[in-house]
């Protein structure tokens, strides 16, 4: 149990002080690197409470997709970090309210779960022995029986997004060469090669 | 304090030791494939390869070795210090620690977990912040355009492995890959997912940016791309990641497709020989295949390794996986 406890700690410290870095450093490139960080700790809190395929999904769509892409994203801004700074009192208030809003929001929900009823009574349903079954196929049980058409509806959702984004920004400039690799596949050696007798002293 | 001690400092000690173990193995292995890399690239063009330090240059990576550890790190003066030094220590601990849940043979495994796969695949999909990090932190043009490209370019050729992992891993019905290879004794994959395992390969190849997909580090383009700035040991880790996760990739394929520690036919001569055996000899039968596409592929240009990845892997590989539930389901064979 010390060992886990051990464990535990170590792994909660290590998230909550590279959240805190994520807002105190100074390069926003860092700020990604400790969000990644956050990112990969939580994911072994999840492998302490014993939910390894969550833990792994963690890290291959936050750490392995999202954060290369925010990373990608944060190299390539020219950012005035000194221009940055100069707003942070200006908009203390504004981000202060946001951020006791999502707190208040969050122990209504944590409150309300320990509370109401309905919530015990979905918390009390029978979860599977972790001998019987492993977490992936429970996990898998559920969202393809119970929750199929919610599960279908988020991956719509997100389909839609991305189709969205895709038309927003794909743009054809008339003038720019394109290329088409299936003209470049079906050019024949005829079409692309030409064999001239060259006179010497004429050129071509 | 000594009930603790022997609760916990016990299996600690032997999970060190076998790491330990497994990591010198690995090392060890890695510099000869090096060598054998070297070798074939030789030999393709009619050369002869490295062949002065120990008889036929057998010594030759660890001559390499010495030169490189005692050359000075230079870290450029602009360059993002911190980061630049992190990055080649995150290159060689990601590959290393893919290895911990391979399986080289029946029970000898150092950590059996029932989510392997998804780990391996976790963490190959990590190896990618090597290369950012550095390609950013060295503060230069070269490197920077080199980790714009390795992010692309290893974010979409892991989609497509992901579906090829998929598919295995409904026909073996387990993510652990222990049962993945037992699940192999009837069949070996690459028979009835002879297209996943092209993919796989090809895909195997792009993940590790080995030629002819080496678009990060293309020397008639970038220079050498994220490692211009590197030298001595932080450049020789680099190295050491690349080949260490080319290993793992090798043993990736043998595991899913080519039946792991399994021998071809289970009768009296194949299988009196050890798993590890068989194991290692995939593994260098796969890792024969990489060094001779590096030795006569030309490379990819970048526009058409994103068209291969996200035009023509993807959506095949997202068909295989529709067909391969449609015929474990239709055939009942779940």
């Amino acid at each position: 149990m010390i060992a886990t406890a051990i464990a535990f700690y170590l792994f909660a410290a290590i998230t909550v002080a590279s959240g805190f870095m994520v807002i105190a450093a100074r390069n926003p490139v860092h700020s990604v690197l400790f969000l990644i960080l956050a990112f990969f700790n939580a994911a072994a809190l999840f492998v302490l409470m014993g939910a390894e395929f969550l833990a792994l999904i963690l890290v291959i769509v936050y750490v392995g997709a999202v954060a290369v892409l925010f990373l990608f994203v944060v190299m390539m801004l020219d950012v005035d970090f000194s221009e940055l700074r100069e707003g942070f009192l200006q908009y203390l208030p504004v981000g202060a309210l946001v951020g006791i809003i999502l707190l208040i929001e969050l122990l209504l929900v944590l409150g309300g779960w320990l509370i109401s009823p309905e919530a015990a009574g979905v918390a009390a349903a029978p979860t599977p022995a972790i001998t019987d079954v492993d977490n992936t196929r429970a996990l898998g049980r559920i969202v393809y029986t119970q929750y199929v058409y919610l599960f279908q509806a988020a991956g719509m959702i997100l389909l839609v997004a991305m189709i969205g984004a895709i038309v927003l920004t794909l743009r054809h400039k008339p003038n720019v060469k394109r290329q088409v690799i299936r003209d470049q596949v079906a050019r024949t050696r005829e079409q692309a090669v030409e064999n001239r007798k060259v006179e010497p002293g004429q050129g071509l | 304090m000594t009930e603790f001690l022997v609760a916990y400092g016990i299996p600690l000690a032997i999970i060190v030791a076998q790491s330990l173990a497994l990591i010198v193995a690995i090392l060890l292995v890695t510099a000869y494939v090096l060598l054998a890399d070297r070798k074939v690239w030789a030999a393709v063009q009619l050369r002869r390869g490295p062949n002065v330090v120990g008889a036929f240059g057998l010594l030759q990576s660890f001559a390499d070795l010495l030169k490189f550890v005692f050359k000075e790190i230079i870290v450029p003066a602009g360059a993002n210090k911190g980061v630049f030094l992190i990055a080649p220590l995150v290159t060689v601990t990601l590959a290393l620690s893919g290895w911990a849940v391979i399986p080289l043979d029946a029970k000898m495994v150092i950590s059996d977990i029932n989510v392997g796969i998804l780990y391996i695949f976790a963490i190959s999909s990590l190896g990618v912040y090597g290369v950012i990090m550095a390609g950013w932190a060295s503060n230069s043009k070269y490197p920077f355009i080199s980790a714009l490209r390795a992010a692309a370019q290893m974010v979409s050729y892991e989609v497509s492995i992901g579906f090829v992992i998929v598919c295995v891993l409904m026909t073996a019905g387990s993510l652990n890959l222990s049962d993945i290879v037992e699940a192999q004794k009837t069949i070996w994959y690459f028979i009835p997912h002879l297209p996943m395992f092209a993919i796989f390969f090809i895909s195997a190849l792009a993940e590790t940016n080995r030629p002819p997909f080496d678009l990060v580090e293309a020397e008639s383009e970038l220079v050498a791309g994220f490692m211009v700035e590197y030298s001595s040991t932080a450049y020789m880790m680099f190295m050491l990641g690349e080949y260490v996760s080319i290993l793992l990739m090798c043993a990736m394929t043998t595991i899913l497709f080519l039946g792991g520690w399994l021998p071809p036919i289970d009768i009296a001569p194949f299988n009196m020989v050890p798993g590890v055996i068989w194991f290692l000899l995939k593994l260098f039968l796969v890792f024969f295949m990489f060094a001779m596409v590096k030795a006569f592929v030309p490379r990819y240009r970048y526009d058409q390794l994103m068209r291969l990845g996200w035009k023509v892997f993807l959506p095949f590989s997202l068909f295989w996986v529709v067909l391969t539930a449609g015929v474990l389901v239709g055939f009942d064979l779940v």
